[in-house]
């Protein structure tokens, strides 16, 4: 059987590796929400890993709740993306300054 | 080990080198090929962890339909992948540090508080009930309320991205299907009243 501690720290390897992609891509829109992808992918790891360990449904029950939001998210996302690129040719963070003060 | 568990490491794995791969590789068209290699890798993960019901729907939602859709979007967009990679390497060591540091602590956290065993999912419907039937005797009872929510979210989800991405074009030619419905005879067709024409009379030379 997996050790529940094996599966909550590739969770937090996951983790991780979203976090220093949203350091690094910080000018790429594109990977960003790419990388927020990932970090709710290693959200469900945990989520699964214990429904699987306490013998509890509730947490598939979760990660089925957090696909749908992830999958609003992204395609909202996506659609503002498309918008922004139209309106200003770029989706470098660093252009995107319309609403500073 | 057992068989299990070397399927298990060797996902695992995949999973991180795609994840990491999708950060840092160059192209976005490839980082999105690579994260989708990364859900399928965490699919197949969610199977041995008896989520079989999750596995396939993020394998047909993930993998098929919004995985697509960030495709289209890399591939429609034509962006200047120089300029974005600008300041890449300079924050590489930083970014490498906080993360290779957060991963450690958290392991070190977990790593000599978890290990119980598992126990298998109850349910009131038997031993032999599919994870997918546990799933739905939950989910429209106890979480009927939060599904009714979820459904609500992706209808704003699905109204937004039209709205957004919806522009009126003046460089074809458009109907207006309501006009078009409103018309009447009178706007297109005209009856003019004439006397009808008479033969002339045959040529009197003849």
């Amino acid at each position: 059987m997996i050790p529940l501690s094996h599966a909550l720290i590739l969770g937090a390897v996951l983790f991780s590796i979203s976090v220093v992609g949203i350091f690094l891509n910080r000018k790429n829109l594109v990977i960003l929400l790419m990388s927020i992808e990932l970090l709710l992918l290693a959200v469900n790891v945990n989520f699964i890993a214990f429904s699987y360990h306490l013998g509890d449904i509730a947490g598939q029950v979760f990660v089925f709740f957090i696909l749908t939001v992830a999958a609003a998210e992204s395609a909202i996302g996506l659609a503002i993306l498309i918008v922004l690129f139209r309106a200003r040719r770029t989706i470098n963070v660093d252009d995107i300054d319309m609403l500073k003060g | 080990m057992t068989f299990l568990q070397l399927v298990f490491y060797l996902f695992s794995a995949i999973l991180v080198f795609a994840a990491a791969m999708v950060v840092t590789v160059r192209n976005p068209v490839k980082s999105a090929l690579y994260l989708v290699l990364a859900f399928f890798s965490a699919a197949c993960i969610w199977m041995i962890l008896h989520a079989e019901f999750l596995a396939i729907v993020l394998v047909l939602v993930y993998v098929g339909a919004v995985m697509v859709l960030f495709l289209f979007v890399v591939m429609m967009l034509d962006i200047d992948l120089a300029r974005l990679r600008a300041g890449f390497t300079r924050y590489l060591p930083v970014g490498g540090l906080v993360a290779v540091l957060m991963a450690v602590e958290i392991a070190l956290a977990l790593y000599m508080g978890f290990n119980a065993e598992p126990s298998q999912v109850t349910s009131a419907l038997g031993p032999d009930t599919s994870n997918t039937q546990i799933i739905a005797s939950v989910l429209y009872t106890d979480y009927v309320y939060a599904l009714e929510i979820a459904s609500l979210i992706l209808l704003t989800a699905i109204i937004a991205a039209i709205i957004l991405t919806m522009r009126k074009r003046t460089d074809h030619k458009y109907a207006d299907p309501g006009h078009q419905v409103q018309v009447r005879r009178e706007d297109r067709l005209k009856i003019v009243k004439m006397d009808s024409e008479k033969l002339q009379p045959a040529d009197s030379s003849k």
